[in-house]
């Protein structure tokens, strides 16, 4: 496939289209704006629908009822607009509705700054919504692993009945860079998809009250409250073993740097230039980050290792909490923060990784 | 003898509705069900649920049913209609769901015209979280958050849905009827019929706001509260429609 | 004798008494006797005088009420 030279909010759209996606709502909110607009002018091309809502909170109703009614949908936006919609996560997690929404995420908390920032982490992994409920969170380092996690979200969410995020930040979404595109699915491969959930979609049913379609976000009965939750828990478990995770030069490792998304990537050249100096460094970069890739912090040899960096913009730090979690007290953790909307340098996480190798 | 009047089948045989005594919320499902047979629209029917009593019956209908977070009705009603147009996609709002919460979501979906038709039951009142002020609650009417009866200079006037979305140009068809009388219920019956076939004719934006009591939450009971409709809400909220698009089209 | 016949559903009635309120003939009448759910349901007191014009079965909000009419 050609390679083409795409900025990462326009190439996760194209990404959510050629995976099937035929409905887009959302709201404008900085720096996600090309989102919306990109697919105001792709989904009619290929018979899909774009809205722009009346609000965030309006948009992800607007998904949760395409989704319903059987359609690949989608929504976007960026922190704050990223709370509102959780109302309609929640409701899309309860009712098992797969839907698939990214959050090129900015600097917080409250309206914040518009610049990138990865201040939401908490938020995306342990409660983007009312009710315990829990999702994959895919955070990619680079436009093409945004593309590749955007089709691989909406297979997701299909395969499991599940919101799917795309926890990128306002650097994916911003930077052009070359990536390969996924095939496009046919029109039938499209409509194929829509027809297997004919079954549980809201569209109409024969006068059948035992096989009607009934989207329910919530019980009237515990028990049966309770039952779902069960089964939902019981999938969250099973997805560990999905987790994905990046282990870069971790064999001989003396400092091991932790991160995601972008933090990741800066990470990741930040162990180049260590190894370039003789610092034995290593990485571990979290793709998902619910599941968390926690039995990665198993392959660092702890009698080597004399801490783990965890690099991350958010002030305080979120991405940690998962990180000592994983990491068990075998090793000390340090951090690497920024915020604000300002960008994790290179030179700033190689002063970090010395002070701790010299110290 | 023939048997002349029976219950709708897409009322279950084996449920009752979860309403109270006299709650018209039971006659408009009821009025529902009986269009979509007669129409023979029930296989593609979906109700799109609101938050409140209204949710009292989806256990007891047999056709597709969605809830939707409070107020959002109108907007997961637009996404499932606009990905599947050949479906009757309707919206079952009660005031503190449409008028209030969700007033963004109704105005714009209105203002949109998209091709949904709305049920919205106007009784003045909360009434599953047990009678708090609405937007169409009327002057002096008691409620539990309003204790002393709502009174213009804290609370504002009650709120005209039919008269707001008359403002709008897209609307094809609003009407407000009620329940409390055998010819009212028909003419509410007339009224569904009439959106859901303009609905099914691709005509846009249609509404029956059906005004209803809360005997309940009123402090009274079901046949008082026949009266009270009578005297009270529909000088507030006169019957008729509102606009008609079709009369224009002749 | 009566050109119609009206069948309370006894468990669907709640006793709202919209039925007795608007029959036209007085046919209708709380009974004494409750339902699983506690409510005096409805009972045709004078059955003679039904014409089957279901005005009840229509007013009733829980379809408690079926109507027969003389062909």
């Amino acid at each position: 496939m050609a390679r083409v030279f795409m900025k990462g909010t326009e190439a996760v759209a194209e990404a959510a289209v050629r995976a099937g996606c035929r409905f887009f709502a959302g709201y404008p909110i900085t720096p996600q704006n090309e989102v919306p607009e990109y697919l105001s002018r792709r989904l009619p091309e290929v018979g899909g629908v774009f809205i722009q809502g009346e609000s965030e909170v309006a948009s992800v109703s607007m998904v949760y009822g395409a989704a319903a009614a059987g359609t690949r949908s989608m929504t976007s936006s960026s922190s704050p607009g990223i709370s509102l919609k959780s109302e309609g996560i929640s409701y899309c997690a309860a009712a098992r509705i797969p839907m698939v929404y990214a959050n090129f995420a900015r600097g917080g908390p409250g309206v914040g700054s518009i610049q990138p920032a990865q201040q939401d982490y908490l938020q995306a992994t342990k409660a983007s919504g009312n009710g315990g409920f829990r999702m994959p969170v895919l955070a990619p380092a680079t436009v093409q692993e945004a593309v590749d996690l955007t089709v691989k979200a909406f297979d997701w969410a299909d395969r499991d009945r599940t919101p799917v995020l795309i926890l990128a930040d306002g650097v994916i979404g911003t930077m052009m860079e070359p990536v390969v595109l996924p095939e496009m699915k046919s029109d039938e491969e499209v409509a194929a998809i829509k027809e297997s959930k004919r079954s549980w979609a809201c569209v109409g049913h024969k006068l059948d009250y035992a096989h009607r379609s009934w989207i329910e976000p919530g019980q009237w009965s515990t028990a049966k409250m309770q039952e779902c939750n069960e089964k939902a828990a019981a999938m969250y478990k099973a997805w560990e073993k999905e987790a994905m995770v990046e282990e870069y030069q971790l064999e001989d490792a003396e400092i091991v740097l932790t991160a995601y998304g972008i933090s990741g990537r800066i990470a990741k050249s930040a162990v180049n230039l260590l190894r370039a100096e003789g610092v034995r460094a290593g990485l571990i970069r979290p793709i998902t980050v619910f599941p968390f890739p926690a039995a990665a912090y198993d392959h660092i040899d702890y009698g080597k290792a004399r801490a783990v960096l965890d690099v991350e913009m958010s002030i305080p730090a979120l991405f940690v909490e998962d990180v000592q979690a994983a990491v068990k007290g075998r090793c000390p953790i340090e951090t690497c923060l920024c915020s604000g909307g300002n960008i994790m340098s290179r030179e700033a996480v190689l002063a970090a990784a010395k002070k701790i190798m010299e110290g | 003898m023939e048997k002349i009047y029976t219950r709708t089948k897409t009322i279950q045989e084996d449920k009752v509705s979860g309403f109270c005594p006299g709650c018209m919320h039971s006659t408009v499902i009821k009025l529902i069900g009986e269009v979509l047979e007669e129409m023979d629209l029930v296989d593609k029917a979906v109700c799109v649920q609101g938050i409140g009593c209204c949710g009292l019956h989806m256990d007891y209908i047999a056709y597709d049913d969605i809830t939707t977070p409070h107020g959002r009705a109108c907007a997961s009603a637009t996404g499932i209609k606009r990905t599947n147009p050949e479906s009757l996609v309707f919206t079952y709002q009660g005031d503190g769901d449409f008028a209030s919460i969700g007033l963004a979501e109704s105005v714009s979906a209105a203002n949109r015209g998209e091709n949904i038709t709305v049920i919205f039951i106007n009784n003045g009142i909360y009434g599953m979280t047990g009678g708090q002020l609405s937007p169409t609650t009327l002057i002096g009417m008691k409620a539990t958050t309003a204790p002393k009866g709502r009174n213009a200079e804290e609370h504002g006037y009650p709120i005209h849905m039919c008269e707001l979305l008359n403002q709008l140009k897209a609307p094809y068809y609003l009407e407000r009827t009620s329940c409390n009388t055998p010819a009212n219920v028909n003419k509410t019956k007339n009224a569904i019929r009439k959106a859901f076939q303009a609905q099914m004719d691709g005509k846009g934006f249609t509404m029956v706001e059906i005004v209803t009591g809360c005997p309940t939450n009123w402090g009274m009971d079901a046949l008082q509260s026949l009266d009270f409709i009578e005297q009270k809400m529909l000088p507030e909220y006169p019957l008729g429609v509102v606009r008609d698009r079709s009369k224009e089209e002749v | 004798m009566a050109s119609g016949k009206v069948e309370i559903i006894k468990e669907r009635c709640k006793s709202c008494g919209y039925c007795i309120k608007y029959c036209p003939r007085h046919v209708l009448a709380t009974g004494k006797e409750v339902n699983s759910k506690g409510y005096e349901y409805v009972y045709p007191a004078n059955p003679d005088d039904c014409i089957g014009c279901a005005i009840c079965g229509r007013i009733c909000p829980d379809g408690a009420i079926d109507v027969y009419r003389e062909k």
